[in-house]
């Protein structure tokens, strides 16, 4: 170690897994994970959201939740940025995860055709 | 370094309270469930240090939600795989409950255990793995350090801490800055600096903890401390019946020098350090810094006496600075983040928090941090969620086998090192025994003396016979031998033995006896005058049980629960009880039908 720049460097480097335990807020993205979500696909919709969100290098933090009784329209998932309202999409593909990471996570623009509900909390 | 960005961290203790209590097949058992369910990329698992809530362990957190597991064994794990982390669903059962209320709290901060603590040394201890380096940095570790070597001026980091009012935390309470000042005054062309974690206090284990939880903060602690007084070479000297704090503590020590932190020229800077890790037998005289010199130096653990202190003439001879483990886990926060934001927490003479080791008959266990200045009224039952079975709470011994007892008054007592004194107790490292209306406070005084009785060195006349008179006196009383005068005599030999002992050892031993005799005098006198133990704790004062045996109906019940078979008789005859065998310890009575047991 032979700076501070370095030093803060390797902390850059080092720091985003760690964020994971920041209680902050930022966005949350909620997948599904009922066994209607897990049925319909839950878990692939997961694996994307976390490829995307890695290749990206966006700051999100991304949870499950349980059936929430739309089954018919799993997978679902919730998209919460902060001091806005929760807005569902359902019956999503793996590349529809891209187009709502890239449209309404990072640019803020709500993907309206995918929607199915919107809830203010 | 693993590039892999996690969707979840599941946080599992692996402090020494939580491994006792299983937390290791835990891990085992989650690794292997997450493998089933084709997870382990997704979720990462991460070793912690102490929670400090060792009561409920073991303890695991997850991560993003931050929701908190207490007391999760083996067969849990696959409800949690399957429920929290597959389908995000809480597993309420698993939640901690209030004591008080029932409430069950999901979130951590929320818990009242946590809620009224602010930490500043033990921070990072269950937050990050101790074992990894990266996490450290990843929260801003080695800035302090890196502050201090390249932007910093010595005797400017000598007046940063004078500023801060950081006092020593193994107990004596000496301002920190002031010690380093007079170690970098004497002009030597080799110093050492030497952290005490020969933690000797039945019931304390903060510095435990701070190794076992977060090494690297103690590392960094020192480097600013030998950089200050200008030493090049330093000494963790820890007990040997800490071997986790010792495995992570040389991980950690190894980490640094892969990573140029420790050894030569760190941040450039032309600053060398070198660090050793000493293993200290278990003797308790060892913890007083000129006997630690001594075992350091392989010689009989026996204190010398002082002038010359140890910043003019220490280890091999040379001026050497010697603190405390929870002192030199206060030092990085200070550098960073400026006095002023440290001397803002507690109390005008005591800056700072402090930790506290909350043992005996208490509902949390465990290790907590307050600011100074917090009362023990707010430790004991706001965070310490009050006493355990609901009993009546009857005194607090703080500062270890050299502090006192203090009784009910002294609730609202702001606790700092100087209110703690002016009590008849101390700080000490931060022990802190509850008792309950069933402890009897000559008892107590009696174990506390017989510990410093037996660890006591030999070397001084007053404490090598002293503390063994007391004890002699001690004993007879709880044996229902207590003469008229005792109590002046314990005084008289108490006062003696702290005015003319060498070492701190024998200067608080009596500290225990004088304050119970100070607070529960009259215990004292009813042990003496009446063979009486009004907490009924002393078995030699305790009358035998004797059956009535016109009531006894011949059911055996009390026969049962006898656990050293002094009651005989046959069914549906009449039993009775050998007083000769009977150890009065009241089993039988509760189980009797007919109410026909009682002290005889």
């Amino acid at each position: 170690m032979k700076s501070l720049a370095e030093l803060k460097e390797l902390r850059d480097k080092v720091k985003k897994d760690m964020k994971k335990r920041d209680q902050g807020t930022r966005p949350e993205i909620i997948v599904g994970m009922g066994t209607c979500g897990i049925a319909a696909g839950a878990r692939e919709i997961l694996k994307a959201i976390l490829e995307e969100v890695e290749t990206r290098d966006i700051d999100v933090r991304v949870t499950q939740t349980g059936c929430i009784g739309m089954c018919e329209k799993e997978p679902l998932i919730d998209v919460r940025m902060p001091g806005k309202e929760r807005i569902t999409y359902g019956n999503l593909s793996t590349s529809d995860v891209k187009e709502i990471i890239s449209k309404h996570v990072i640019n803020g623009n709500v993907v309206q055709e995918l929607v199915i509900a919107r809830h203010s909390e | 370094m693993n590039e892999t960005i996690y969707r979840s961290h599941v946080l599992v203790c692996t402090g020494t309270g939580c491994v006792s209590s299983g937390a290791k097949d835990l891990k085992t058992t989650l690794e292997k469930e997450l493998t089933a369910k084709d997870m382990s990329g997704e979720v990462k698992i991460v070793e912690t240090g102490c929670h400090g809530f060792c009561e409920k362990g073991p303890i695991m957190i997850i991560y993003p939600e931050g929701v908190f597991y207490c007391e999760v064994n083996e067969k849990d794990v696959k409800e949690i795989v399957d429920e929290h982390l597959l389908k995000g669903r809480t597993v309420e059962r698993l939640l901690f409950k209030e004591p008080m209320t029932e409430e069950q709290i999901p979130s951590y901060q929320d818990i009242d255990f946590y809620k009224k603590q602010q930490r500043i040394s033990l921070k990072n201890c269950g937050h990050i793995d101790p074992e990894s380096i990266d996490e450290y940095i990843a929260v801003g570790g080695y800035e302090a350090a890196g502050k201090a070597l390249t932007l910093m001026e010595p005797q400017e980091i000598i007046d940063e801490l004078k500023e801060s009012g950081l006092r020593g935390r193994g107990g004596g309470g000496f301002p920190t800055g002031l010690k380093w000042q007079f170690a970098r005054n004497t002009e030597s062309d080799k110093k050492y600096v030497i952290c005490n974690a020969d933690e000797g206090d039945p019931g304390a284990f903060m510095d435990r903890s701070l190794l076992e939880g977060d090494p690297h903060g103690i590392i960094e602690g020192m480097m600013i401390a030998a950089y200050a007084i200008g030493a090049d070479e330093a000494y963790v000297y820890v007990r040997a019946e800490y071997p986790l704090a010792i495995t992570r503590l040389e991980k950690a020590i190894q980490d640094a020098e892969e990573y140029g932190l420790l050894g030569e020229n760190i941040f450039d800077s032309g600053f060398n350090f070198k660090l050793h890790i000493k293993e200290g037998a278990g003797a308790f005289v060892c913890g007083e810094e000129t006997a630690l010199m001594n075992s350091i130096e392989g010689k009989r653990g026996m204190p010398k006496p002082r002038p010359p202190y140890p910043s003019v003439s220490g280890l091999w001879g040379k001026p050497t600075n010697i603190n405390n483990v929870e002192t030199f886990a206060n030092v990085p926060y200070i550098i960073k983040e400026g006095a002023e934001a440290f001397s803002s927490i507690g109390t005008e003479s005591s800056a700072g928090t402090k930790v506290f080791a909350l043992t005996g008959k208490i509902n949390n266990t465990g290790l907590v941090e307050v600011p100074m200045g917090t009362t023990l009224r707010e430790v004991i039952f706001e965070i310490g969620g009050g006493l355990d079975k609901n009993k009546k709470f009857k005194a607090v011994q703080t500062g270890g086998p050299s502090g006192g007892c203090l009784p009910e008054e002294y609730l609202n007592l702001p606790i700092d090192y100087d209110s703690l004194l002016d009590a008849g107790t101390m700080m000490g490292s931060g022990g802190m025994v509850v008792m309950d209306e069933d402890s009897c406070m000559v008892d107590v005084a009696r174990f506390f003396l017989n510990f410093t009785q037996s660890e006591s060195c030999g070397k001084c006349t007053p404490c090598r016979e002293g503390t063994k008179r007391m004890l002699e006196i001690l004993n007879r009383i709880t044996e229902g031998e207590g003469r008229e005068g005792d109590i002046e005599l314990l005084e008289e030999l108490g006062d003696h033995i702290k005015s003319t002992s060498l070492c701190g050892l024998g200067k608080s031993a009596p500290n225990p006896v004088l304050s119970t005799i100070t607070h529960f005098r009259k215990e004292y006198e009813a042990h003496i005058n009446h063979q009486n133990c009004p907490a009924g704790a002393c078995q030699d004062l305790l009358s035998t049980y004797v059956i009535a045996a016109e009531d006894c109906i011949g059911c055996g019940k009390c026969a049962k629960v006898c656990p050293v078979d002094a009651i005989s008789g046959e069914i549906k005859g009449v039993f009775a009880i050998d007083e000769d065998v009977c150890i009065a310890c009241g089993a039988c009575e509760p189980v009797c039908p007919v109410d026909a047991i009682s002290q005889g």
